[in-house]
């Protein structure tokens, strides 16, 4: 978890993503973002999250791409 | 509940206030389109209800070329124009079945320059003689046969669809009088010229490719008037009036299909191209555009040439010892010649 | 069939009226004949393409849906047998099978795409040619994106798959949404198109009000300016009129592609059904990013969802990201994949719009400053963490909004001219050419719309934004809705004022009504 706050904290500062659920909804992160993050997510904890798992509410939050990571992980 | 009801009844009222807007101002603005005089000449037929012997019927060659005030003054016949400009025959056929509705005439003359025409060819002179109709069946009709492609149908019944680009122009004269009915400004049917501008002899413009022969849809369309009239056992005689204009030329080709249609369908033919010295026409004093069409004088030249063929070979009777028939065309005459004399 | 047309409100109103009629359970066959009545317009082509599109997208779709049946199936009994690794090893082979089915899918489709917009004007007359008279199908563009999207849905199991052949063809051609869009997924009305809709007061009303607006929108001012526009452009005319023409070409874009969208999604929301919006205020936008995320907004999201995203997470990408950290650095490295896709992405979005050079740079172009501004990003931050005041003044944020505005204008103006090289070269003309006293001169009196025209055109550029405004909570017709005698006032007022200042018609030339009043 504090890895995936670390890559989301080098995209952009002064988010508090420990609580903020709306990362999506309300715009902070955009497809670029998207593909950033999930760029960095793969190589750090050796996962592929494939394109249908971009859905807004695997995205909204960290808690919430904590989950999807460890999912994919353990397919 | 309550505010329901308020929903449907300002909904209702909504839709009076477009339509009545819709229908109101399309009336005014249809209206103020027109200040020349060619728009209104076949209103005037509808006030009238004596029969005639001779209707007449075409385009502009007709409205100013045959005189029913001198017709009835030298020959007694009786007779009624029903022209508008630029009529297409597919308008003339609607509105002769429209006159013969009303009345049975001894016979109708048709001027073929119209022929011609195979699609109508400019749709805002279509209209004006189209919106000059009163609604019938047969108004609706020659609404479609006349429509181009660009147009629909539902403009003629809101003519703000047509018109609405004019609001900018309107004002307070046009809203006064949207519903003022048109004064009939012909003399039955006959529009009166008076000016004189003689044909530009330096002229020397060629006229336009020839068609090889005329269009089919005319003729299909001739071939409908020629079985109405036959049906109702009335005559028709086809005339081509006399031009002196490149605009209005009429082909020595055309003139022998008219001559071989008329022997194949037993019609009377007369055309009066090359006719001058007889009817006696002056192209610098009988037309009042340069040869385009024929003025008064030239006009009632005209209509003396040929009411004697009417009487001659036609038998037209002479009217003019009907004592109730001359009554009402004496009050006639004496206002086509106090228009013609410049006293109106 | 022509959404600004007798023949369409005549057609919808028919629609309407049999559609609330029929039980409930055959609402779905009139839409379906409603859309064959309307692909009936358009020609027999057209319909050749469009049961193409069905017919290759329903196979793939229950091809696909039997693969996942199996699958499971084959997982399930397995359970017990095999090892974790051997099912996973399975799983992927079997996922090969379905991409290559769906990919076959897809590649039908593009093709059949790809010549239409693009090869049918192919000749070998006079040597080879792309000739200008392509094929024209209506709405190839959108029913192959809906197909398309619909399949790759069904292969990633996002979405169910329809077994009802006709239900399919609902689907895929439902009739409004595919002059122009929204390009709908299964998600947005694949289910409501299997549900029954009872006639409901509100939706029809606020549908009915959209529709209006979007008449309006289009008539009164969008094909209002459209003279000037195309004045502008054949005259070549440079300088101030070049900034002129991206003004208007903006706002007649905008008047005409929203307003059209107002009247598809209001037909729609006539019949009881939802179609996703396309539009967010758009030019409320504070940066391309933003501005391409509320304008067009099912296209953007289609490319974003079915090229960007699969694009930019290929193993092919993510290995090119690695290879450029080991050799570029991180920053590049990291880039790499995002700025390939992206540039990618934005070429393809150009050329589905058309297959000129035009939209090439169009496309590019808007990637390019999509891009440039994501670089630009962490100096904005810096700035915002700095002025945080100045920053949230409504004065820097219209400024923000401007700006992308007039970026976005210009940008569009390779639309217009359709020539690369007139276009910059018209757009340099504004620093030598110095005619902005055309203005007040006279010299935009010319441009083929009168004065007259031009008071009724802003007047319906204030009247939109005001309603645009009023409309970021929910939108303002549903705020009139509660308000019956304003709503129907201004309802009536919307219907005449189009009918009266709209441009639809023949137009009226005062002299075209006298006879024989000119020589010829």
């Amino acid at each position: 978890m504090e890895k995936l706050i670390e890559i989301l904290e080098n995209l952009h500062e002064g988010i508090d993503y420990e609580t903020c659920e709306t990362l999506i909804d309300d715009g902070i992160l955009d497809s670029l973002d998207i593909v950033t993050l999930i760029t960095d997510i793969n190589d750090a904890f050796d996962v592929a999250i494939p394109p249908e798992e971009i859905l807004p509410e695997n995205f909204n939050s960290a808690k919430a791409l904590f989950a999807l990571i460890e999912r994919l992980d353990n397919i | 509940m309550k505010k329901r009801i308020i929903r449907i009844i300002s909904f209702a009222l909504a839709l009076v206030a477009v339509i009545g807007v819709t229908l109101y101002f399309g009336a005014v603005l249809q209206d103020a389109r027109l200040d020349n005089r060619e728009g209104h000449l076949l209103c005037g037929y509808y006030d009238t209800t004596d029969s005639r012997d001779v209707i007449f019927i075409g385009d502009c060659e007709v409205y100013e070329g045959f005189v029913p005030a001198t017709l009835f003054e030298e020959y007694g016949i009786t007779s009624y124009v029903r022209g508008s400009s630029q009529q297409t025959v597919w308008q003339s056929y609607h509105i002769l079945e429209e006159t013969l509705e009303r009345e049975t005439p001894k016979a109708v003359v048709f001027n073929v320059l119209a022929l011609h025409y195979g699609e109508t060819p400019q749709e805002s002179i279509s209209r004006m003689s189209l919106e000059d109709m009163e609604w019938s069946k047969h108004k609706l009709d020659a609404i479609l046969a006349s429509m181009t492609e660009e147009e629909s149908l539902i403009s003629y019944f809101l003519p703000i669809l047509r018109y609405h680009s004019r609001w900018s122009e309107l004002d307070g004269d046009d809203f006064k009088h949207a519903f003022d009915k048109h004064a009939d400004i012909t003399h039955q049917g006959y529009l009166m010229q008076t000016g004189i501008d003689p044909v530009d002899t330096t002229d020397n413009r060629q006229p336009d490719d020839m068609l090889e022969s005329l269009p089919y849809r005319a003729i299909e369309y001739l071939d409908k008037m020629t079985a109405l009239c036959k049906e109702k056992g009335i005559e028709l005689i086809l005339v081509k009036a006399p031009t002196n204009s490149i605009r209005y030329y009429w082909y020595p080709e055309w003139d022998a299909q008219m001559v071989s249609y008329a022997e194949q369908n037993s019609l009377a033919y007369y055309s009066m191209i090359g006719k001058d010295e007889e009817i006696g026409l002056d192209w610098s004093t009988d037309t009042y555009d340069k040869g385009l069409h024929l003025n008064v004088y030239g006009a009632e030249k005209v209509t003396s040439y040929f009411g004697k063929i009417l009487a001659e070979n036609h038998n037209m009777p002479d009217h003019r010892t009907d004592a109730e028939l001359s009554a009402i065309w004496d009050e006639r005459i004496d206002a086509y010649y106090k228009e013609r004399n410049g006293e109106k | 069939m022509n959404f600004a047309s007798f023949e369409f409100l005549a057609f919808l109103a028919i629609l309407t009226l049999v559609y609330f009629v029929v039980p409930k359970k055959v609402q779905w066959i009139v839409l379906l004949l409603g859309s064959v009545v309307f692909y009936a317009f358009a020609g027999p082509v057209s319909f050749v393409f469009l049961l193409f599109a069905i017919v290759i997208s329903y196979v793939t779709v229950q091809i696909l849906g039997k693969r996942h049946a199996s699958l499971k199936k084959y997982l399930e009994d397995t359970k017990e047998t095999l090892t974790k690794d051997e099912r996973k090893a399975y799983r992927a082979k079997h996922k090969n099978g379905s991409l290559l089915v769906v990919c076959l899918g897809i590649l039908l489709l593009t093709v059949s795409l790809i010549y239409v917009k693009y090869l049918s004007g192919f000749s070998f007359k006079n040597g080879i040619s792309f000739g200008s008279t392509l094929l024209e199908v209506m709405g190839i563009s959108y029913y192959t994106f809906i197909s398309i999207g619909y399949m790759i849905d069904v292969y990633r199991e996002k979405a169910a798959v329809e077994r009802n052949f006709f239900r399919h063809a609902l689907f895929v051609s439902f009739f409004p949404q595919l002059a122009m869009g929204p390009i709908s997924r299964y998600a947005d009305t694949g289910e409501q198109l299997k549900v029954s809709h009872s006639f409901d007061a509100k939706e029809a009303w606020c549908g009915l009000l959209r529709i209006l607006w979007g008449f309006f929108k289009k008539l009164v001012v969008a094909d209002a300016i459209a003279p000037a526009i195309g004045y502008i452009v054949s005259e070549k005319l440079g300088g101030i009129y070049f900034i002129l023409l991206c003004l208007f070409y903006s706002v007649r874009i905008y008047g005409d592609f929203t307003g059209g969208i107002d009247i598809v999604i209001g037909s729609a929301q006539i019949l009881g059904i939802k179609l996703p919006e396309n539009f967010n205020r758009p030019f409320s936008s504070k940066s391309t990013a933003e501005y391409w995320n509320r304008w067009h907004m099912t296209m953007g999201n289609w490319f974003t969802n079915y090229i960007f995203y699969p694009l930019s997470l290929t193993k092919t990408m993510q290995k090119l990201s690695k290879w450029g950290r080991a050799k570029l650095g991180v920053g590049i490295g990291k880039r790499l994949p995002v700025y390939t896709a992206t540039i990618i992405t934005w070429l393809a979005t150009g050329l589905w719009h058309g297959f000129a050079w035009n939209f090439v740079v169009w496309g590019l172009l808007n990637g390019l400053v999509i891009l440039v501004s994501q670089e630009l990003n962490p100096l904005y931050e810096k700035f915002r963490a700095r002025f945080p005041k100045l920053w949230h003044s409504a004065p820097y944020q219209s400024f923000m909004a401007i700006r992308t505005f007039l970026l976005m204008s210009l940008i569009r103006v390779f639309d217009c001219y359709c020539d690369v090289p007139l276009t910059f070269n018209r757009f340099f003309s504004v620093f030598y050419t110095f005619n902005i006293a055309d203005i007040w001169n006279g010299g935009i009196m010319n441009l083929n719309v009168t004065g007259t025209q031009y008071i009724v055109i802003a007047v319906g550029i204030v009247v939109m934004t005001v309603v645009s405004r009023l409309s970021i909570k929910k939108p303002l017709r549903e705020t009139l809705w509660e308000k019956p005698m304003l709503g129907n006032a201004l309802m009536a007022l919307l219907c005449i004022a189009i009918l009266v200042f709209g441009s639809y018609g023949l137009g009226f030339d005062a002299s075209a009504f006298i006879y024989g009043g000119t020589f010829n």
